[in-house]
């Protein structure tokens, strides 16, 4: 078998003291996967995608990621460059005034050069259909345009998997088709937070199900 | 601040014409050198002329006639009661006087020459500065070695100023909905305290998803810009002829 991309070993969290949020969480993650995570709201959903990335540390348990166990901020920071975190609101993931500068914000960071950027910038643009966004406003964007750059800030650090934070959040309809194709044709492996089942069941390939505070397969 | 920032993003007048095909960078250091000289002045010939090279500029610059009046009246408005109470504080020559209180010429000059070197300096802040894009002036200011927190500051502030703008309008609009209509009573006071409260707290945990979806980007501190900027000779012959019309305006003022 395949090393997994992330495994979860008995990882507890909590917010406050004495009301665990996450109890025993044990999850793995293997290559091409799209796994869907259901649960009602506060059962942790988020909280897990933001473990998986290190930015809640796991009260007890370990998070294993790409192979190795990760403890430390520095740790994670290999992490969240090949683990693509998609928040839920775009507004809080686009903080650049432009569309080419949030782009290019992460390859920058990941110390690409400004041309190989430009090139990253332009070619993630154009493969979400998003050719010429490059000077538009990021605040004056519509939901929709708003939830392709988002991604399209993700994808331009080439990510082996993507984390999917209600990714449909007030989209229209014709908004979430074009996502849901986009989605579809990439081949990083997921893990997907959902509320909209048609959406859900068209994407994932494999579902669990957060109760409790604990995991169970469906 | 922020309706100049908010307006300014979107670019006012044609970017290749006048003062918008000159550098950023030579462009805020030309401004700046003219606030100083501009305040150094005290003849009125010489702040006349000052006053009329901004006008140009502000000319030269196609600034829109309607939005550059309203933000030069907004800020003699900041002034206007310090002129009105300078010739009565200002010891001199009697001009008239209001009961016990005695107005001087010496005291209207000097108004009058405040009002000249304020608007001199808003209008030519207006005409170089303020027809920038707010990110090029982040970028610019960034490249003459403002210190970087500065830099994001400005850049934070002009892109969640219409996020945080949306969130109270939808606070009010709530409020509003449930028949809320401001008095002056004790639960109009809360009520508004409360709507200002939660608007603190969510721009506190707003903040916080921000800088976490920037970690999540491999932000570690530091912000790369895409933009370079590079000196032409336009950029020159402007910088050079700023620099030789401000020699002389010191000259003359000093010599």
């Amino acid at each position: 078998m395949t090393t997994p991309l992330f495994r979860l070993n008995d990882v507890c969290y909590a917010y406050e003291p004495h009301r665990p949020v996450l109890n025993n969480v044990n999850l793995i993650l293997a290559p091409g996967e799209r796994l869907a995570v259901r649960g009602g709201n506060g059962a942790g959903k988020t909280t897990l995608l933001h473990l998986m990335v290190g930015l809640l540390k796991p009260v007890s348990g370990t998070v294993v990621a790409f192979g190795k166990a990760r403890h430390t901020e520095a740790d994670f920071r290999e992490v969240r460059a090949r683990a693509g975190l998609l928040f839920q609101d775009p507004d809080d993931q686009l903080f650049c005034p432009t569309v080419a500068e949030d782009v290019a914000f992460g390859p920058l960071n990941l110390g690409k050069s400004r041309d190989e950027t430009r090139t990253i910038v332009e070619r993630t643009l154009a493969s979400l259909g998003l050719d010429g966004f490059e000077d538009r406003i990021t605040h004056k964007l519509s939901g929709g345009e708003k939830r392709l750059v988002s991604l399209a800030t993700v994808l331009a650090m080439d990510p082996d998997v993507l984390l999917l934070d209600e990714p449909t959040n007030a989209l229209d309809e014709q908004a979430e088709a074009r996502l849901l194709e986009i989605l579809l044709g990439l081949p990083q492996a997921m893990v997907i937070i959902c509320h909209d089942n048609r959406f859900r069941d068209s994407l994932a390939n494999r579902s669990v199900v957060l109760k409790d505070g604990d995991i169970a397969t469906l | 601040m922020s309706h100049i920032l908010e307006r300014s993003t979107g670019a006012v007048g044609n970017p290749a014409q006048g003062v918008h095909g000159i550098d950023p960078r030579v462009r805020i250091v030309v401004m700046a050198a003219f606030a100083v000289v501009v305040v150094a002045l005290d003849d009125f010939v010489l702040l006349g002329i000052a006053v009329v090279l901004a006008l140009a500029m502000a000319i030269i610059a196609h600034l829109p006639v309607a939005i550059t009046l309203r933000r030069v009246v907004a800020m003699d408005a900041f002034v206007v009661f310090m002129l009105a109470m300078l010739p009565f504080t200002v010891p001199g020559e009697e001009m008239f006087r209001i009961g016990p209180f005695v107005a001087t010429w010496e005291g209207l000059w000097r108004a009058i020459a405040i009002a000249l070197k304020a608007n001199a300096v808003v209008l030519a802040l207006l005409a170089l500065v303020g027809s920038m894009e707010a990110v090029t002036l982040g970028h610019a200011l960034r490249h003459l070695r403002v210190p970087e927190s500065i830099v994001h500051l400005l850049f934070f502030t002009v892109r969640y100023v219409e996020v945080l703008g949306d969130e109270y309008r939808r606070l009010r609009l709530a409020m509003r909905a449930r028949a809320f209509r401001p008095r002056s009573n004790m639960h109009t006071w809360r009520s508004v305290g409360y709507l200002l409260g939660m608007l603190l707290v969510h721009s506190l945990e707003r903040s916080e998803r921000v800088l976490a979806a920037m970690k999540c980007r491999g932000y570690s501190g530091r912000l790369y810009t895409l933009d370079t900027f590079q000196l032409g000779r336009t950029d020159m012959v402007f910088a050079g002829a700023g620099f030789a019309v401000m020699s002389a305006l010191v000259w003359a003022q000093f010599a």
